[in-house]
Parts: C-alpha cells; sequence; structure tokens
C-alpha cells in the first residue's frame, strides 16, 4: 500500500511527497538534484552522501537555512527553497 | 523550550546509534537488568544498514528478520529502554557528579537535552569512504551509501542510468539493488581485484551466511547482465550542471591509469564509494585510543570486551573497524552484556559470551580478509588535476593542498588543514579526511599513518549547534 | 655555520627570522612540531591598539604595526589575509562607557588613533550589534592577518633568500664554551645534532621556559589557555573586530581562575570567531562546556542574531603568560649568546614584527627602536627571588 501523500512547495512550486520520505528523497524524485549553490565558486549541489555527513544537501525549510535535506522528513505544508552561498544572504551587512 | 524533567535524564548505560551494533547492545544490556537510553538522530531504527520506510516489509533488507526481532525487542522492553529519536548527539563529557559519570548532549526538534549515564556503548557506524576525482562533485554523483538510503529509506532511484564505481563488495549490492528497482545500470567499476579472496579460503568457509549474500549480488549481477570490471575505476565525471557521462580507465595494481585504456560512459547518475570509515568524533572526544585498521581507516581501539581505552567507555560495531552487520550485532550483544555486568556489578552470561565471541571472531576474520582483498593503493592521486577539488565543503582543490605543501611547507595534514583550509568547512572533514591525509603522505612519498588521519578526525562539536542554544540559560550544561 | 639559531617556528621566529635575514644575517629556524603549529595555530590574528594602556608594550605596538602593513604590502596583503578593519570597543554599561572614555583620552595622547562613539554610532558601524548598547570607541589602526598564512609566508620568504628552516627537529639541549658563553643547540635529529650559532634566539612561546631552563636562564613563562569558538560560514555580518571593554581589564588580571570577555571578528573565509577566554590550568587540552557556554552566551548577547547561527567547532591555545604582562626581550646575560623573545601572551600576533626587528638590530649591534630595558630577560629575579 502506497504511503498517504504530502504536499509541499519548492521555490514556489507545489511538489508532491510519500509521508517518510526525506526532502532530497522528495526533490529528487519530482526531477531536482541541484537546491544550491556554493558560497565561493558558484557550484551547484544537491545530496551527495545521502546520509547527513557531507552537508552538500543544505537547504531552506521554512525560513531556517542550513537544514541537510536528506535527515529531514518532509512535511504537509513545508515551505522548501534553494539556498545560494551561506544560506544567511539577508543578514549580510 | 520545554525543560525535560531530571529523573528522565540519568541511566544506567546510553547507547548511542540505533544500527545493528546499538540496538544489540540496548537490547542485551536491558536483558542484563539495566536501564538504557538508546539514542539515536533518525526518527526510526535502524542505522543505515536497516534503513526502511513506514510500514517496510524488509523486501530490499538483509537480514530483515533480526532487525524486526531487535525492534519488537525494544517495543517489549519500553520499561528498561528509552528510545530517544531524533537525537541528534553533538558531545559526550564528563557527568556533574559521582554518579553520572557521562553527560551526552543532544539536539532534538524540541530543544535540547542531555542525558546522564554511568556507562557509554558508542555504536555509531560508519559512511562511504571517498576518493576525489575531476567532475565529483557535479550533482548527479553520489556516495554509494545515498543510492542505497534513496532506495532503501525512501523508495526514490536517484536516476536512470547509473555508473557504480569504487572499491568492496557494497558496490556489488548497491549495483543488485539498482537493477532490481528497475534501473539501468551500465556497469560496475571496482579498482581492485578479489581474486585475492581466494587466498583466505578458511575465512570465507567460516562465514556461509555473508558469502549467501554476496552470491545473491553475483546472481543478480548476472541474472541482468550488468558488466563487472575489475582493475578499473571512474576516473572523472563529465557535465555541465549535472553529470552527464564519466570516464573509466584499467588500472594497475597500484591504481595508476594505464595509458590508452580511457571509455567514455554516457550516463545520468554515478554512485561512487571506497569502502567505509567509522564515525569517530564522539570516540575522539571522549580520548579513546584509535589505530589504523586492515582497511586503511581510522577505527577506535576495543578489547575482547568491547571496551575502549577511556573506563566506562565501550565500543560496538563500525566504529571499531567496518565488518559489517553481522558483525556489529554481536559485538552489540557483547558490549551490552559487559557494560551491564559492569554498572550492575553482576557477572556476565558465560556461555552465552563464548558463543558470541566465537561469532565475533568468525565474522571479523572475515571482515579482515575483504579489507586485504579491497585495499586503496595510492595511485589515485595520479589521476587528479590540479583544480579537482579536495574539499568540497570549502572549495579547496589539489593545487590548493600542493601550494600548501610545496611552499608553504606544511609536513603533515594537520598543517595543511591549518593553511589551506581542507577540512574545516561544514563536514569538519569528514567526507575530505581521508583523501587528504592520504595525498599528503602520497607527496611526502609514504604511506599514510594513523596520525596522518587523527590530523583531521577530531570534531569537539559533532554536530552543529546553535549558539543561542549554548548560550541559553534553560539549558542545564 | 650560521650567525643565527632561532628556536620556534611560530609567529615570533617567523618574524626574527625574517628580519635577521634582511639584515643580512644567515638564519636556522628549529621548529619541534609544524611551521606555525602552536599557539600560532590557536589565535584569531589580531594587531591591536586598542588594547593598550600607554606603557612599553604600547610602544612596542605601535612600533609593530607599523611595520605589519610594510610587510603585508611587501609580501601581498591577499597572501596573510591582511585587513585594516579596524577596532569597535563597546560598553554596554554607563559605568563602562565613562571609564572607556577615559581610556581613550590617555590613548591619543600616547599616538593611538581613538574616536569616541555613542550609541547611534556605534550601531551606524556595526548595524547588527544589540541596540542596548551605551557607547564606545573605534580604533582605525586595528587590524588583522591569517596567523598561519602569515607565518608560513614569512618563512617561505626567508627560505627563499636562502636561510634554513627545520621542522618536526627539537631542540634538547645547548653546547656551552668554557666561558659559559651557548655555542650552539643540540637537537633530536639525526643529521643535524648540533648547530653552532654565535646568537641563539628562544622564540619557544608558550614551551619557553624549557628552553630557557636548558640554557640555564629561567623564565617564569607560564600557560593561560584560551578557546576560540568558530561559526559556519557567514557573508560579512561583523565589519570591525568587536569586542566588550571588559577585555581591556581581563587582560590585566593576573588570576589563575577563569575570566571571560565578549570578542567577535568575521574572517576572510566566512567563519565568526569568537573569544575571549583566559585561565591558568596548566597545559590542559580538555574541551570545556561550561567555558564555551560562557562564550557564546557573551557573544550572543552582544550581536543577537549569532542565536541563530551554528557553532562548527571551537579550539584552544595556551598564550605564554609572564606575571607582569610584558614579552621578554633581549639578550640575557645570565646566559651569554642566547636571546629571548617570547612572553607575548595574547599579542603575539600583533607584536611579531616589532620583536623580530628589535631583535635582528640588537643581533647586528644597530641601534633599537625601542629602550629594551623593560623587556629585559632578567627582570624576574626579583619576583623569584620574593
Amino acid at each position: 500500500m502506497k504511503a498517504p501523500e504530502i504536499e509541499f512547495t519548492f521555490d514556489g512550486t507545489t511538489v508532491t511527497a510519500e509521508h517518510g520520505q526525506s526532502v532530497a528523497a522528495a526533490l529528487i524524485a519530482d526531477g531536482q538534484r541541484t537546491w544550491r549553490h556554493t558560497r565561493i565558486g558558484g557550484a551547484p549541489r544537491g545530496v551527495f552522501c545521502g546520509i547527513g555527513i557531507c552537508f552538500d544537501c543544505l537547504i531552506t525549510i521554512n525560513g531556517r537555512p542550513n537544514q541537510r535535506a536528506c535527515l529531514i522528513e518532509v512535511r504537509q505544508g513545508d515551505v522548501i527553497a534553494t539556498q545560494e552561498g551561506t544560506g544567511h544572504a539577508e543578514l549580510s551587512c | 523550550m520545554p525543560n525535560y524533567p531530571a529523573d528522565q535524564d540519568r541511566y544506567d548505560i546510553a547507547v548511542v546509534g540505533a544500527g545493528p551494533a546499538g540496538l544489540a547492545a540496548a537490547a542485551s544490556a536491558a536483558r542484563a537488568g539495566a536501564r538504557v537510553a538508546l539514542i539515536d538522530a533518525g526518527a526510526r531504527p535502524g542505522g543505515q544498514y536497516w534503513r526502511n520506510r513506514p510500514g517496510d516489509t524488509g523486501k530490499l533488507h538483509h537480514g530483515w528478520r533480526i532487525f524486526t526481532a531487535l525492534r519488537d525487542e525494544l517495543h517489549r522492553r519500553a520499561d528498561r529502554i528509552a528510545h530517544l529519536t531524533q537525537h541528534s548527539v553533538w558531545h559526550v563529557g564528563p557527568g556533574d557528579d559521582e554518579s553520572m559519570r557521562w553527560q551526552v548532549h543532544a539536539a532534538t526538534p524540541d530543544g535540547q537535552r542531555r542525558v546522564g549515564a554511568s556507562a557509554l556503548i558508542i555504536a555509531t557506524g560508519a559512511y562511504d569512504r571517498q576518493i576525489p576525482f575531476p567532475g565529483w562533485t557535479l550533482p548527479g554523483v553520489y556516495a554509494a551509501g545515498a543510492v542505497q538510503a534513496l532506495l532503501k529509506g525512501n523508495g526514490v532511484l536517484a536516476g536512470r542510468r547509473f555508473v557504480v564505481g569504487g572499491t568492496g563488495p557494497f558496490l556489488l549490492a548497491v549495483a543488485a539493488g539498482l537493477a532490481d528497482a528497475g534501473a539501468d545500470v551500465a556497469g560496475v567499476f571496482e579498482a581492485g581485484s578479489p581474486a585475492g579472496f581466494a587466498r583466505a579460503p578458511l575465512a570465507v568457509a567460516r562465514n556461509a551466511a555473508k558469502m549467501s549474500e554476496g552470491v545473491h549480488y553475483t546472481a543478480t549481477m548476472l541474472r541482468r547482465r550488468i558488466p563487472y570490471h575489475t582493475r578499473a575505476a571512474i576516473t572523472a565525471a563529465h557535465g555541465e550542471s549535472q553529470v552527464s557521462g564519466v570516464t573509466v580507465a584499467k588500472l594497475d595494481r597500484n591504481w595508476n591509469i594505464i595509458a590508452g585504456s580511457e571509455n567514455r560512459i554516457d550516463c545520468d547518475t554515478v554512485a561512487v564509494g571506497y569502502g567505509f570509515t567509522p564515525q569517530l568524533e564522539l570516540a575522539l572526544q571522549l580520548d579513546c585510543d584509535t589505530h589504523l585498521d586492515v582497511d586503511g581507516s581510522l577505527v577506535a581501539t576495543a578489547d575482547a570486551g568491547q571496551r575502549s581505552s577511556v573506563d566506562n567507555v565501550y565500543l560496538a560495531g563500525e566504529v571499531c573497524g567496518v565488518a559489517g552487520a553481522a558483525a556489529s550485532v554481536t559485538e552489540g550483544h557483547i558490549a551490552g552484556l559487559h557494560a551491564a555486568a559492569a554498572v550492575g556489578a553482576h557477572s556476565v552470561d558465560a556461555s552465552a559470551l563464548r558463543r558470541l565471541t566465537r561469532q565475533r571472531s568468525a565474522l571479523r576474520s572475515f571482515a579482515t580478509a575483504m579489507h586485504t582483498t579491497f585495499p586503496v593503493a595510492s595511485g589515485w592521486t595520479t589521476w587528479l588535476d590540479d583544480d579537482t577539488t579536495v574539499c568540497r565543503c570549502e572549495e579547496i582543490t589539489v593545487g590548493d593542498v600542493d601550494d600548501a605543501i610545496t611552499e608553504l611547507g606544511a609536513i603533515d595534514a594537520r598543517a595543511v588543514k591549518l593553511y589551506a583550509r581542507p577540512g574545516m568547512g561544514m563536514c569538519q572533514g569528514r567526507v575530505c579526511g581521508y583523501a587528504t591525509g592520504c595525498l599528503v603522505a602520497a607527496r611526502a612519498d609514504r604511506p599514510t599513518s594513523a596520525d596522518d588521519l587523527r590530523g583531521v578526525a577530531r570534531r569537539p562539536i559533532a554536530q552543529p549547534v546553535p549558539l543561542g542554544d549554548l548560550a541559553s540559560e534553560d539549558s542545564r550544561f | 655555520m650560521t650567525d643565527v639559531v632561532i628556536i620556534g617556528g611560530g609567529v615570533i621566529g617567523a618574524a626574527c627570522a625574517y628580519y635577521c635575514t634582511a639584515a643580512g644575517l644567515s638564519v636556522t629556524v628549529i621548529e619541534r612540531g609544524a611551521i606555525g603549529g602552536g599557539t600560532t595555530a590557536a589565535c584569531e590574528g589580531n594587531i591591536l591598539l586598542s588594547d593598550k594602556q600607554p606603557s612599553a608594550e604600547l610602544d612596542l605596538s605601535l612600533l609593530s604595526a607599523r611595520l605589519w602593513a610594510v610587510l603585508a604590502d611587501k609580501l601581498g596583503p591577499d597572501t596573510l589575509e591582511y585587513q585594516t578593519k579596524g577596532g569597535v570597543v563597546v560598553a554596554t554599561t554607563d559605568d563602562v562607557s565613562s571609564a572607556l572614555a577615559d581610556l581613550t583620552v590617555q590613548q591619543r595622547a600616547a599616538g593611538i588613533d581613538a574616536v569616541d562613539l555613542d550609541r547611534d554610532e556605534l550601531l551606524a558601524l556595526e548595524p547588527h550589534l544589540n541596540p542596548g548598547v551605551v557607547g564606545g570607541a573605534f580604533y582605525a589602526q586595528d587590524s588583522q592577518v591569517q596567523p598561519m598564512l602569515a607565518t608560513a609566508r614569512l618563512l617561505q620568504s626567508v627560505r627563499a633568500a636562502g636561510a634554513t628552516v627545520l621542522s618536526g627537529t627539537a631542540v634538547v639541549g645547548f653546547d656551552r664554551g668554557g666561558d659559559g658563553r651557548l655555542l650552539g643547540v643540540r637537537t633530536d635529529s639525526s643529521s643535524r645534532q648540533l648547530v653552532r650559532a654565535p646568537w641563539i634566539v628562544n622564540a619557544a612561546g608558550t614551551w619557553a621556559a624549557q628552553i630557557a631552563d636548558l640554557a640555564g636562564a629561567p623564565l617564569p613563562i607560564l600557560p593561560r589557555r584560551g578557546f576560540v569558538l568558530v561559526t559556519e560560514p557567514m557573508p560579512r555580518v561583523v565589519r570591525h573586530k568587536v569586542y566588550t571593554a571588559e577585555y581591556v581589564a581581563n587582560v590585566a588580571a593576573s588570576s589563575a581562575a577563569l575570566e571571560t570577555s565578549t570578542v567577535v571578528e568575521g574572517t576572510t573565509a566566512g567563519t565568526v570567531l569568537i573569544g575571549a577566554s583566559r585561565e591558568r590550568v596548566g597545559f590542559d587540552r580538555t574541551f570545556s562546556l561550561p567555558v564555551i557556554r560562557r562564550l557564546a552566551a557573551g557573544a550572543v548577547a552582544l550581536f543577537p542574531f549569532l542565536a541563530d547561527v551554528s557553532l562548527l567547532r571551537s579550539y584552544l591555545g595556551f598564550r605564554p603568560y609572564c606575571p607582569d604582562h610584558l614579552p621578554v626581550i633581549g639578550a640575557d646575560p645570565r646566559a651569554p649568546g642566547l636571546i629571548q623573545a617570547t612572553g607575548h601572551e595574547g599579542a603575539g600576533i600583533g607584536l611579531a614584527p616589532g620583536t623580530g626587528a628589535l631583535i635582528a638590530q640588537l643581533i647586528t649591534g644597530a641601534a633599537t627602536d625601542l629602550d629594551l630595558a623593560p623587556f629585559r630577560p632578567d627582570r624576574f629575579q626579583e619576583v623569584r627571588a620574593s
């Protein structure tokens, strides 16, 4: 039996996921691989290690940056966004 | 932030990690009468090896019945085992007083929490070991473990057309799992040559179960006609915004590329892994002895009773040497029995211990045979360009590392880290530590030492912690 | 045969090597571990005038800060990550604010560029400061450098000029002539067991007391432990080195017990560094969560946005502490041939080029830019005798 479905938004677009999936898995299932660019080289990144040790898959969830997408289970109504660089651009002065 | 009541926070034994080793440790300790806190970052037990989805029936797993038995025991013994999920341990330090030798500091979705215990069992497992190659930072290049986690833990295929590379039997498990799930696996590229396995027939003979797992994978590979190349590796990944193909090449026994042997293979996904390396930070925080294991990884040193070099700290599973799930379960049981006896001042069940010790010995010798069959040879350092990324987090290149050595006079990995900053980023050297240590040793024309790896392995904070949490008056640090 | 042996390849030893080499002397640096791997690797890279009261130390700081600017220009500011960012000292109570205003009067009279700031001016300089701050001061001359890079670059330049730098080599003793004059050092290297030189500089930092003992010229240098917190990488959020005015009182205190003040600054790499703690616990390298907590609390109180910024790691170091808080610079009459260049406590980076220049002048017989009497190595006889 398929798990109940969850809807969340990724950069404003609605995405469907299964209950119990990580944010990373949901995005990959939706065809997304890149949701971050590095702060020095602007290089595209998404999942690498998949188990929470590499910190490549950092993403902004409900306004909080630098969440490891591979560790966090997606929840109904989550607002998920790509993040650039440090994820703290709004603090720059 | 809710304060957790003080009486919830003290246990006889704290087990960190709810994978095969931790589950077994908690079970054995509880059976022996101890009050156990099983502390794990995940939402569900199983660690990596038994990573599962809600409602999972174990079709994609091995040893599922062992897992479900341990999980059921966890529920049955809820009065003795507090299973603390989504508790991400960032530090273990000395306790406040005599009655609480250790203080485990964990971040939870509901705030910071401290858990006290008289004895600690570290069962934090391991993760894929990586060596860099040109293009390895492209999206779509994944650790072999990531592909497994996506599949087993989420029911998601990481891509459509895969190339799998690296070293070790895990590659077969990954390839077989992918193929069974409907993926197109263009090939598996094993840098070593498992023919050496034949040199250790006794170890193989003692481990029929392990072999049947391997036989299953091999059967799948044959049935699905997945090419398995030995003495071959993925030496570069290509693509613009994501991977679109790889270069594979034949290697000599030192892992140097055999000139003219390169080939391009189109693919959209790469799964790569060169063995495993333990999650050592808690053991290092407590000053446990470590050593270089047969596979070249830095591991924590455990004695026959699974004791570390520090009193009242036990080690079980991959953290004291990568040997697979069965060995982890066995060691978890041994550690649980000894720890419970130590805190309860009663003696261990001797016959159970004898049986477990025999099992461990058989499984460890199999692992040793595997490791000597799949060593990493230093020739990989010749695959790299100056602009190949070594440290993914800080985008430090091979050229930066070499400058630190040749221009700035760095003599070891720690000095390279100080000058060029590999290992200073968010992952604190977990991914690049092994490669940096080996690269520095290779440039100095010497074998990689334990000190090379220790130089990049110590992490007093095992997970990033918000400064506000550290500063909070609510938290009772 | 070398003119000068320098014991210690940290920032002080590197600066001594640089200026001695520039003065035409042949130099051999002997470092027992990795270059810059001692206290130099555990600091923040500060070049400060702001925390100095009028004193011999201030005079040395002024000289040294000028020389850092020259060095940065020569070696390239980017290679040293040299930033003339300026320092902002913050008072959080009226009492401290008026005490600070008194201090800046004295500092200006002694040649420091210190400008008093009211609350609004403070917040204009550092928008993320807690709006509850009362007042402060701005020190344009405060700057920062990456200490390991600077040390490595200084030594790289002396190697290019022909000096010898031995790392992984420890000094285990001294060779003495019949007249008691030092003739050279003995090392644990199999290929260079004895290195002869007419001048030997003890720049062994927090371990200088051990070297000084071997030479028969003891120094009362003790380790004063400090922790630094390192955050996740950030965009520029703190523009200057910012610290609370209590810092000045902390440095001058001599208690062995834990003292903390709040120091926050950004780095070229993007991490924010948070200090500062001082305690005398010997060479205890154990991580201390209570200290880390206090430093975090101080930083969050000063910059509330830091509450949601993550700590990635911490490191610790041992400052070489002298009982009178002045470094030890000069020829040591108790061991002819020995020059002490150590005891810089928490100001080693800032004071390095000044120290190096003075050492080179001493050895070549040139007039020293400063009177070295306040720094003389044998000033402690009275302390030890009492």
